[in-house]
């Protein structure tokens, strides 16, 4: 086991060397003077220096790569170009609205879409599966944006239950952090939901056909026992897989999302340092999202050995 | 001895009768297609059937409602809604189109090459790996911002991150078949490496590659649309769906509409293309029918 981790984790590190590599370059070998693209076209002489020296520019390529490496491992991101701040902290600053509705989408998205796949496994072929495949792939085609206009249309303009848009800290009482990012998970779980529920039920159905199911409804276990001790467990491995590969899917989602609900998150910080071409933060969002990422599939791929004794390394 | 008849030449299956078989099985496939052609011929016709010019400013008529002379009213610049819709539907399809034949082409490419020389493999490979970790949508704008938003430049944001993709599949199917005898043979006779790739290993990717075409196209034009509404895409001017919906966002509690029926052209869009490559992945491979894994 422990060796395994250690192979795991160094495989990851050419995956985030590349990830760093593509981003350092994309700025390098863009056609035009690095500097003259940062600044715009209004830029003055003075201007340019300073982002030059601030990125290192005037150096060899290879130089500033290595620098720009050694700066990273040490957890220095640059400073933005635009409000001279550590880029470090200004995504500290805005990563609690992100965290709570990624936290809060990816738990309602489990609740709802697990239980969906299951009964549309169970009823295989009825009206209920038929519903649940028609919602996941509704899920996947309308773009995040136009469910959450639809959501605020419906639950903030027209019910009036719940604010249009905005955020209010966790800090500041239970009841306003929820009513605001209430809207915001439900857009963001429905893709999650649409992916989650069908991969659900494709592994269900695989395993509903084993020996095993065969045996447990012989011995009289009760239907809810079969489907969840017996079924679900088994088809725990591809589902979680799922929910790690779709983890990408819930980052680009975060993005969009806090642009619709005016939510200060880091996706929202991502898209105005695009605006102003602040590329310090945009390289950092990236090798930040991928280290995420990467992360959370090792944990996943750590997590087999708990789900399926079976699988040992 | 009689000999057994040869089949009966109307029982062969043939391309025109296999997709006629699909569309009686499931008319829900008929509407998808049915919705694409008409938005495809919206596109190819928008100057003939757009009652005004989409990009024409007239202030004086600005955020109007629907009337008979703007059918879905006017933006905030006095534009004709409808018009701008209508050409809107031409960078989402073109940009669909390109994407898909560009990330086939590149990743088949790729694809064969990995499978075959294991050298390449490990490097390529890596570099897939690395590319897939980063989000679709941050490695486009990243790429958007620093290039400029030409049609040109938002093709190729929301190619890159679909090539992994495809290099991907199209390694895994060429893996596959080179340990098939044919290919073997192949081998063994001295036939050269871009004939064993075009004859034998080729034709094993199409089927994969026509569904996993029709998946990039619908990601691709879903990627285009969130580009221009986070004001990253093409250049505000030119309609597309996913400006039409930038610009409405801030008029949104006056005029919902201004996004609404950009949001149902799109979505109607996606859901076709995807509905179309569900039916030809169960028309293709029979076996996936259950399976239905699309990380």
């Amino acid at each position: 086991m422990l060796g395994y981790l250690i192979r795991r984790i160094l495989a990851a590190i050419p995956v985030m060397g590349v990830v760093a590599l593509f981003v350092f370059l994309l700025l390098r070998l863009t056609p035009g003077d690095p500097a003259a693209i940062l600044a715009g076209d209004n830029a003055t002489p003075e201007q340019l220096d300073r982002i030059r020296t601030s990125l290192g520019l005037n150096e060899p390529l290879y130089t500033q790569f290595f620098t720009w490496i050694a700066k990273l491992l040490h957890g220095d991101f640059g400073v933005s170009l635009i409000s001279n701040v550590p880029v470090i902290t200004m995504i500290s600053n805005r990563i609690e609205p992100t965290i709570s509705i990624a936290i809060a989408t990816i738990i309602f998205t489990v609740i709802v879409a697990v239980p969906l796949g299951v009964i549309a496994a169970w009823k295989h072929g009825t009206w209920i599966d038929r519903f649940v495949m028609a919602l996941s792939v509704i899920g996947f085609s309308v773009p995040v944006f136009v469910i959450g206009y639809v959501l605020i249309q419906v639950f903030a303009i027209d019910l009036r239950w719940l604010p249009v848009q905005g955020y209010r800290s966790f800090a500041r009482g239970f009841g306003p952090f929820f009513e605001r990012i209430a809207l915001p998970t439900l857009t963001l779980s429905f893709i999650y939901i649409a992916l989650i529920a069908r991969m659900t039920r494709a592994a269900m159905l695989d395993v509903l056909d084993e020996d095993y199911i065969r045996t447990a409804r012989a011995k009289g276990i009760a239907e809810h026992g079969v489907l969840l001790r017996h079924a679900l467990r088994n088809a725990a491995v591809p589902v979680i897989t799922v929910i790690g590969t779709g983890f990408a899917l819930l980052i680009s989602g975060v993005v969009v999302t806090e642009t619709v609900f005016n939510l200060p998150g880091i996706g929202r910080l991502t898209v105005d340092a695009v605006l102003a071409r602040d590329y310090p933060v945009i390289q950092a969002m990236i090798l930040l999202t991928s280290g995420i990422y990467v992360g959370v599939n090792l944990l996943i791929d750590l997590s087999y050995t708990l789900l399926d004794p079976r699988i040992r390394y | 001895m009689a000999v057994d008849a040869l089949p009966d030449p109307s029982l062969r299956i043939t391309p025109r009768r296999l997709g006629r078989n699909v569309l009686r099985s499931n008319p829900i496939i008929a509407i998808a297609v049915i919705c694409l052609v008409v938005i495809v011929l919206m596109a190819i016709f928008a100057p003939l059937i757009s009652p005004h010019d989409p990009q024409l400013l007239a202030p004086a008529q600005r955020l109007k409602p629907a009337s008979a002379d703007y059918p879905l009213g006017t933006d905030a610049f006095g534009r004709d809604v409808l018009s701008r819709i209508i050409y809107g539907g031409r960078v989402s399809l073109l940009i669909g189109l390109g994407s898909a034949v560009f990330s086939v082409a590149i990743g088949l490419l790729i694809g064969l090459v990995s499978g075959f020389f294991k050298w390449v493999d490990a490097i390529m490979m890596r570099i897939m790996d690395g590319l897939m970790a980063i989000p679709a949508i941050l490695l486009a704008i990243a790429v958007v911002s620093l290039s400029g938003a030409s049609l040109m430049t938002v093709l190729v944001a929301i190619t890159i991150p679909e090539v992994p993709r495809v290099a991907r599949l199209v390694r895994s199917v060429v893996l596959t078949a080179r340990e098939e005898p044919y290919v073997e043979a192949a081998i063994s006779v001295g036939s050269s490496l871009p004939k064993i790739m075009w004859r034998h290993l080729v034709p094993n990717t199409v089927a994969p590659l026509i569904v996993q075409g029709t998946y990039v196209c619908a990601s691709a034009i879903l990627v285009e649309a969130i580009l221009s509404f986070l004001g990253c895409g093409i250049s505000p001017e030119i309609p597309t769906w996913g400006n039409i919906m930038a610009e409405g966002r801030a008029f949104f509690q006056i005029k919902p509409s201004l996004i609404f029926w950009p949001g149902l052209m799109l979505s109607i869009a996606i859901l076709s293309v995807n509905l179309i490559g569900d039916a030809a992945r169960d028309a293709l491979d029979p076996r996936m029918k259950q399976r239905e894994a699309r990380p």
